[in-house]
């Protein structure tokens, strides 16, 4: 097997009209892993991801699929890449299994249906119509069309997006499933709980080009966060005079007060913020400790304004 | 850094990639056998392809709805004539109805994604058409024996049906395929409708060309449906050579309906 990555673009830029999409995006996914690109709405994921399946042709930049070129090599490519869209792609009367085979019969070497049916908890289903699966059945038709050819690389837009708690174990586990076996995945998702039991890599994008990019823990760092709950609009900047130097206190939202450290947070951090209240007759509520999550990250590179 | 994110469950026995394409012809024939399931599985479709056609030739065959001039037999005039409608409605209607809502749906650009090339999708597409035309063939013709048609059907006169059913099939789905790849698939589902409802009137199907002004018979003749039907007249109800003419026609319109299309057609 060649050494060339699962994915490799550089500088990628595509518009539509006169709104760039995707503006200057470099991302690197290696094989026989799973790569998750995380961004708002409208920040360029999807738009990347159909280039590399060579639905869209690039305005500028390269995209190399397995070392190929996703529209010239699409022939040679579409065996090995395994894809599935956001919605969609599945024929509205064909019933689950039937497509299934059809399916199947279009590769050299592929999973058994009833096997893909069985581990996807649709074998009740096989005989229903893909109009009248539930939400949650057709993404996992439609995921298990996506491996069914037993692909290389395979590219999924949102697999999880609607699912059940066990439908998307049902999907995790078999995503880790491919990954162990030596596939390389690439996924986009709005779960960054997902992400981060997921991938070996994490790519954040926004407004079209690559903000962060690491593993989940080189993402989320060392920092530790302390959290309580009490009065709104005590003095953050005196709590700060009573802390470790290299500490930050914020109050966000009213009553909610973080106080963050760029290393683990210590006893004595802890002792030190409770002194403070117990000086002052303050009762912290639900006060605890965590370290911080690729969400707060994701937040902080991609700000809480809303997307449309 | 390395990590281990495969759970125990999982990991167990998830088979290695084995990527590859299946031969061509076995992913035309699987391609083509589903989409003839769903067409048959598909009530409207059915109606459109076999219900219709069938009625009409039934309930044309029994009444004096229409006069067909003296000394024709009501069957030998009808049975050609709804042949050429079925033709239409599968060749035209129903696969311009189908593939604009694939294309709706994403289905098409799916396809794209899978071994199964742009080449091996539209010769699924022409098996699947010729042979629901199988069927609906068999099951007029043995309704029209059954109600006392006595077409010609010597060698020639079946060689030349033949010929004229697979021009129209090509000129019908030329069509049938412009529409469904420019149009929103609501916007082809009423044109498809109502172009049939209009070739149905006008298409010499039930309604003798000759009953028109005589202005506008020959440009009825010119169109796809009055060039089936007006073809298919001339061989089994008299016997004709070769309609030389109804078969040039067909088969401009194919090869036009077919550049156009391949030109203007949008696979999303």
């Amino acid at each position: 097997m060649s050494t060339e990555p699962a994915v490799n673009i550089t500088g990628l830029v595509k518009h539509y009209g006169r709104t760039a999409a995707v503006a200057g995006l470099s991302l690197r996914a290696e094989r026989a892993q799973v790569t998750a690109i995380l961004g708002p709405n409208g920040a360029g994921k999807t738009t990347t991801i159909e280039i590399c399946e060579g639905y869209r042709r690039p305005d500028s930049g390269t995209v190399r699929v397995l070392g190929l070129d996703p529209v010239r090599d699409a022939r040679e490519l579409r065996p090995r890449v395994g894809v599935m869209l956001q919605s969609g792609g599945i024929p509205t009367s064909a019933r689950a299994g039937e497509y299934l085979r059809v399916m199947a019969s279009f590769y050299a070497h592929p999973l058994e249906p009833a096997m893909l049916l069985e581990r996807l908890g649709l074998t009740a289903s096989a005989q229903i119509p893909f109009k009248r699966m539930s939400g949650g059945q057709q993404q996992r038709l439609s995921l298990a069309a996506a491996v069914i050819g037993r692909p290389e690389l395979v590219f999924l837009d949102e697999p999880t997006a609607g699912l059940d708690p066990q439908a998307r174990h049902a999907t995790w586990d078999l995503i880790t499933g491919l990954r162990a076996a030596g596939a390389a995945v690439i996924l986009t998702t709005h779960h960054m709980a997902e992400a981060e039991r997921l991938a070996d890599r994490v790519a954040i994008v926004d407004h079209g080009a690559l903000v962060a990019d690491g593993t989940p823990a080189e993402l989320t760092g060392t920092a530790g966060q302390l959290r309580f709950r009490a009065e709104p609009g005590l003095d953050t900047d005196n709590l700060l005079a009573a802390l470790p130097p290299g500490s930050a206190a914020k109050e966000s939202p009213a009553g909610h007060y973080v106080v963050e450290v760029h290393d683990r947070v210590d006893p004595q951090l802890l002792a030190a913020v409770t002194a403070w209240c117990a000086e002052r007759g303050i009762l912290a509520q639900s006060l605890r400790i965590e370290s911080r999550t690729l969400e707060d990250v994701f937040l902080e590179l991609t700000g809480r304004e809303l997307r449309s | 850094m390395t990590q281990t994110k495969a759970g125990p469950a999982a990991a167990a026995g998830w088979p290695a990639p084995a990527p590859g394409a299946a031969p061509l012809p076995r992913m035309v024939r699987a391609q083509a056998a589903l989409e003839f399931r769903t067409l048959l599985r598909n009530g409207e479709q059915l109606l459109l392809v076999l219900i219709i056609p069938v009625l009409l030739l039934a309930a044309f065959s029994r009444e004096p709805l229409v006069n067909f001039g003296s000394g024709v037999r009501r069957i030998d005039f009808l049975a050609p004539g709804i042949l050429a409608l079925a033709i239409m409605s599968t060749a035209f209607t129903s696969l311009a109805i189908a593939t604009g809502f694939e294309r709706r749906y994403g289905v098409l650009k799916r396809l794209g994604s899978t071994p199964l090339r742009r080449s091996g999708l539209i010769a699924a597409k022409t098996l699947t058409v010729l042979a629901v035309e199988l069927l609906q063939a068999v099951v007029i013709v043995a309704i029209g024996l059954a109600l006392g048609w006595r077409p010609h059907a010597g060698g020639g006169a079946v060689a030349w049906a033949l010929l004229l059913v697979l021009a129209g099939t090509a000129a019908f789905s030329g069509l049938a395929l412009l529409l469904a790849g420019t149009l929103r698939a609501e916007a082809t589902l009423a044109a498809a409708n109502l172009v049939y409802l209009v070739m149905l009137g006008l298409g010499g199907v039930v309604f003798p060309l000759t009953k028109f002004p005589l202005g506008a018979q020959p440009v009825l003749r010119l169109l796809p449906a009055g060039a089936l039907s007006d073809g298919l007249r001339s061989v089994l109800q008299h016997g004709s050579g070769l309609p030389v003419r109804d078969l040039l026609v067909l088969a401009t319109w194919a090869v036009a309906g077919i550049a156009v299309t391949a030109r203007a057609f949008r696979w999303e």
